[in-house]
């Protein structure tokens, strides 16, 4: 049960921060539904829904990629991270509070993106939906991993792209795929096997990375 | 190699279908399937690290990435140069193994540029380490994802059943893929004692001064 209150503490931490700065909410919101208004100058007029929700998909992660790097920013620079990993708690709690905010930032953000994209280009089904929620949960439980690498490093706003975006490919075949096609449960599946994968993976290795 | 290369290019009957361009078959799987495995070696010695917290696995694991990485760019062009010959194009996006191939390939440039980044130490160490793990699960995850994506990208798939192998091709593609294995390991065991050397000229240079 401590386990699961620490999680929650890192995650409310996370959330009130975010929330007094006022940056990152309103930046990925406008950033999603800036690249969906670009992606309609992109598209050559003959295209059809289904390169809409590639597009789609090229958003989301790109928006991703944008909350990932504003959550370990103050973390570095005031060394709140150093703090946390002394703190008395398991340090993969860390992970999955700052994966519990990340995604809460997402879905909010999408909460709004999804309609507008549904108005503006092609409808979106449960199987869609589904999709979305399976694939978001996949980037935030990666992302947070990488994130966290990508901090200690030089470069960390360069670096976090290009370690996630070959990791994320699996994930847009799969979203595309729930979006599209008629034969929706196995990509459903796909997203499900990958998300359980990964964030284990991510959440047994979460130690090695935050560690000196 | 010398010998598997005669056996490839002299001795193995020519391909019905396809003539002289499938002899590149003799390289181009064998360099595949070596790539894989320094992938593999990579993440069984990260994991090593991971567990035992030795600096050598570290080094060995970097090394065994960095040839699995440079006979992965080799598999692209090799691959891609059978399919100019065979398929009358430069890439071909139906081709499920050059797919993945690609996506190693941006996800072990990745890595280096990781390890480019940070500082060197234990914590440099440890993330290249979770790194390389992260690759060897995405290996069977992305080719599942790109024979998923097949459906919706082509919805015609591009199958090409090769013939049954006769028993001297067979001969000469196991020559073949002894040979790059082993051309393989003389690699990664120069470049790990090239790295070793370097690391101690480094440390008898600071003891010095």
């Amino acid at each position: 049960m401590t386990y699961l209150a620490d999680v929650a503490a890192l995650a409310r931490k996370d959330l009130r921060v975010a929330l007094r700065a006022r940056d990152t909410l309103p930046a990925m919101l406008l950033f999603v539904l800036a690249t969906l208004v670009v992606f309609h100058f992109a598209l050559p007029a003959r295209a059809d829904d289904a390169a809409a929700y590639g597009l789609l998909w090229v958003a989301i992660v790109f928006t991703v990629l944008l909350g990932l790097t504003r959550a370990w920013v103050p973390e570095h620079e005031h060394g709140v991270l150093d703090s946390l990993v002394l703190a008395p708690c398991d340090r993969s709690a860390i992970w999955l509070g700052k994966t519990l905010a990340t995604l809460a930032f997402l879905l909010a953000a999408q909460a709004v993106a999804l309609p507008v994209f549904v108005l503006l280009y092609a409808p979106l089904d449960g199987a869609a939906l589904a999709g979305t929620v399976l694939a978001d949960l996949g980037l935030c439980a990666v992302g947070s991993l990488l994130a966290a690498m990508a901090a200690a490093g030089r470069a960390r706003e360069l670096l976090l792209p290009l370690l996630l975006l070959p990791l994320a490919i699996p994930l847009v075949v799969g979203g595309v795929g729930a979006a599209i096609s008629p034969a929706e449960e196995r990509y459903l599946l796909f997203l499900v096997l990958y998300d359980g994968v990964f964030a284990v993976l991510s959440w047994a290795s979460f130690e090695y990375v935050v560690t000196e | 190699m010398g010998l598997g290369l005669a056996l490839a290019l002299l001795v193995a009957p020519e391909d019905a279908d396809q003539g002289i361009s499938q002899r590149i078959f003799y390289l181009h799987v064998p360099i595949a399937l070596t790539a894989y495995f320094c992938f593999g070696l990579g993440a069984w010695k990260a994991l090593l690290y991971l567990w035992r917290g030795e600096e050598r696995h570290d080094l060995e694991s970097y090394v065994a990435v960095h040839q699995g990485t440079i006979f992965g760019s080799l598999t692209l062009i090799t691959g891609s140069i059978w399919a100019k010959a065979s398929w009358g194009v430069w890439w071909t996006w139906s081709s499920n193994q050059l797919v993945l191939f690609l996506v190693l390939f941006l996800f072990y440039c990745a890595y280096f540029m990781l390890r480019f980044s940070l500082e060197e130490g234990a914590r440099r160490a440890r993330s290249s380490a979770v790194y390389a793990l992260f690759g060897v699960v995405l290996i069977p995850v992305s080719f599942l994802a790109i024979r998923l994506a097949e459906d919706f990208i082509h919805p015609t798939v591009f199958t090409r059943e090769g013939p049954q192998m006769s028993g001297t091709m067979f001969a000469a593609f196991c020559a073949m893929w002894l040979a790059v294995t082993l051309l393989a390991y003389v690699l990664y065991r120069v470049e790990l004692v090239g790295k070793r050397l370097s690391t101690q000229l480094r440390e008898l240079a600071e003891a010095l001064r």
